[in-house]
């Protein structure tokens, strides 16, 4: 009957939040986010598989520092310019990752986190081309990319 | 207090957010290529939406919300479509 | 300054905290848009304005409407969540269509593709 629960869920949520916390409105929400979820069945995308919900957590709480981090290391390179021995460059990074909604989860974290942007994803060399703001060591960046975020996503996403 | 103190911290926000728009916009005139313009495009609507918000809390009224969030999904359908333009040459393929 | 509704004065405080905030990164952001020299270094400046910029103004706006209104406001994190998953499309988008075009014209400061393909 629900094809794709989280995306109902989350339909039920937004429709709150926008026309307030009442059993009226919940009633009519939830009518609009079931048969939006049928709507989007005829579609047929792919549908995120989520093993590990406990680990969820431990991404936000990381990716939610970073940002942190990199905003006050990205204000201070554009204000007071880059350290000596700073440059801006490409970067290719082969990824193990294969499952699309990790993929745009990675791609998600890597361009809202300032200092780095996803440029592109080549699925048949399985590499993704990132384009860095204060490249230091080759690396650190990449040693970031595939020990701190792209293990934890391997594991949530199987 | 209270109110002195977020009456004076929404207009210095207002200030610099508007100072943010007239940078984009400058970036915008400038170019120098198509994309330089665009990307100016959609930081122009993204401090635009910022400053609804603060409209928003300096008269106390959440209409500003359901307006930032206009701006906020037209910006992004506009930058989709001139960015595919850019790559293609046209935007209905 | 009639239209602004008393509110504890803590409250205002952290009102008035986020608000400077969001709006420095933003403008701070708009400056390194203007001053970094290439085009792919200026598409890192507006991320600040995308991410805290608009992370500190939305957490003031929900303080002073809670506050403000004796209740839960909390509907702008709506507009958090949607800016945070276009951001990335639309950046993704102009940086493929910038490296299309600087390609097509044999820019030798940007990476060729990884592989010979044709069937674009």
């Amino acid at each position: 009957m629900l094809p794709y629960p989280l995306l109902t869920l989350s339909l039920i949520l937004m429709w709150l939040l926008l026309s307030g916390f009442t059993p009226g409105q919940f009633i009519l929400g939830t009518l609009v986010a079931v048969f939006a979820s049928w709507a989007m069945a005829s579609l047929r995308p792919d549908k995120p598989k989520i093993r590990k919900w406990h680990l969820l957590p431990k991404l936000v709480t990381i990716v939610f520092l970073d940002i942190i981090r990199s905003n006050l290391a990205v204000a201070y390179v554009l204000l007071f310019g880059r350290k000596r021995g700073q440059r801006s460059g490409f970067l290719a990074i082969p990824l193990e990752i294969e499952d699309r909604t990790a993929l745009s989860v990675l791609a998600i974290i890597l361009t809202s986190t300032p200092g780095s942007a996803w440029l592109e994803y080549d699925p048949h060399d399985r590499t993704v081309l990132l384009h860095v703001l204060d490249l230091q060591n080759e690396d650190e960046w990449i040693d970031l990319v595939k020990n701190r975020y792209e293990k934890l996503l391997m594991e949530i996403f199987a | 207090m209270s109110a002195i103190i977020i009456f004076t911290a929404v207009s210095l926000a207002q200030l610099m957010i508007g100072a943010a728009m007239a940078i984009a916009a400058l970036r915008m005139f400038r170019g120098p290529r198509a994309q330089d313009r665009i990307i100016g495009l959609d930081t122009l609507y993204v401090s635009a939406m910022l400053l609804l918000v603060t409209f928003g809390i300096g008269t106390g009224r959440v209409i500003y919300f359901e307006a930032a969030l206009v701006i906020g999904m037209l910006g992004f359908v506009s930058t989709v479509a001139l960015a595919k333009f850019l790559m293609r040459g046209e935007v209905i393929e | 300054m009639g239209f602004v509704v008393d509110i504890p004065l803590w409250g205002a405080i952290a009102v008035a905290f986020f608000l400077l905030v969001g709006a420095s990164l933003t403008l701070i952001g708009a400056i390194g848009f203007l001053r970094l020299p290439t085009f792919y270094e200026r598409i890192h400046a507006p991320t600040l304005g995308t991410s805290w910029g608009i992370g500190g103004i939305m957490l003031a706006s929900m303080i002073y409407f809670t506050l403000s209104s004796q209740r839960l406001v909390i509907h702008e994190i709506l507009i958090g969540i949607f800016v945070t998953i276009t951001t990335p499309v639309t950046l993704m988008l102009l940086a493929r269509a910038a490296l299309h075009r600087d390609r097509a014209e044999n820019d030798l400061n940007v990476p060729s593709k990884f592989r010979n393909e044709q069937d674009d």
